[in-house]
């Protein structure tokens, strides 16, 4: 039985950088995403083939959901928005490869992610209604909730980080201990609700930040 | 029992509580929101993709709690930061 332990191993280090497993999956699964895209859109046609189609459905799905959440011109956040939700995305499935760990379930990898998040939604709030008017939205019902402004921004980055890597990593666990237990055939219905889980949190990773990045922005009047 | 045996049991004790009172909770939150979905389903059948979507979207912000409690268990058992002190 694999050795368990819910902080990554090292495989081998850079100078003073220490690479992890969970490193290397993600740099593989960024060639994978790179690969795929690269090919898959070189001869685009007007009559697509299966793969263009759905590549055009999963950037329209992306589109169509900003588009209904934010009230600025929705391509300001689509870029790198949804280079986030496909990355993390693909990064749940990969542990389902043998052999690969799931970048996701370290608790390194969902903290950058949110840190990307928290940062976004700082940066398109200034982007778009400039410092003053962009700072004055944390005194917005009354003065004295300005502490819970703050404690709010640290909190909500925290548990996006924590929420991502728990669900992540209770996947595997679940996977490892019945396989421990029972062994054959059991775990498959538990990796399929771990699919299912994988795409549900990437979503919701993307629509909590595309929230935080709306609160952050002037709504609508 | 010398102070290391007996932070470890304490910390057994207090994961498995942790994750009991973490599961407690969201349980009936997940048991709340699918009961309000499935009546607003019955009551408009057309709007039902939206519901179920919004539902998903919902059931797994509420499931994050219980992940929060499972979390801190794992910390208790395989990253204690108490044993540290003891076991040099």
């Amino acid at each position: 039985m694999k050795h368990f332990s819910i902080f990554p191993e090292t495989i081998f280090s850079l100078g003073p950088v220490s690479i992890s497993d969970t490193v290397l999956t993600t740099w593989v699964v960024m060639a994978v995403i790179i690969i795929v895209v690269y090919v898959f859109t070189r001869n685009l046609s007007i009559k697509p083939t299966v793969f263009q189609e759905v590549l055009e459905a999963i950037l329209e799905a992306v589109e169509k959901t900003v588009k209904d959440m934010l009230p600025v011109d929705p391509w300001l956040v689509i870029p790198i928005l949804g280079t986030l939700w496909i990355f993390i995305g693909f990064s749940n499935m990969a542990g389902l490869i043998p052999g690969l760990t799931t970048p996701t379930a370290d608790l390194n990898t969902t903290f950058a992610f949110a840190i990307i998040s928290f940062s976004m939604a700082h940066i398109f709030g200034i982007k778009t209604q400039g410092l003053r008017k962009y700072l004055s939205h944390y005194k917005e019902p009354a003065w004295i909730l300005l502490p819970f402004h703050l404690i709010a921004e640290v909190t909500r980055t925290f548990a996006l980080a924590i929420r991502l890597f728990g669900n992540m990593l209770s996947g595997d666990m679940i996977a490892l201990i019945l396989l421990g237990v029972v062994g054959f055939l059991v775990p498959i219905p538990f990796s399929l609700l771990h699919i299912i889980i994988g795409l549900i949190q990437a979503y919701i990773f993307g629509v909590l930040t595309l929230v935080f990045i709306a609160g952050g922005i002037k709504p609508r009047t | 029992m010398d102070s290391l045996t007996i932070i470890i049991s304490v910390s057994i004790i207090a994961a498995s509580f942790a994750i009991a009172m973490g599961g407690y909770g969201p349980a009936k939150a997940l048991g709340e929101a699918l009961t309000k979905a499935l009546e607003s389903v019955a009551r408009q059948p057309e709007a039902s993709t939206q519901i179920m979507r919004t539902l998903f979207v919902g059931m797994a912000l509420i499931e994050s709690i219980a992940i929060y409690a499972f979390v801190i268990a794992l910390i208790i058992l395989f990253a204690n930061p108490l044993i540290g002190l003891v076991a040099k």
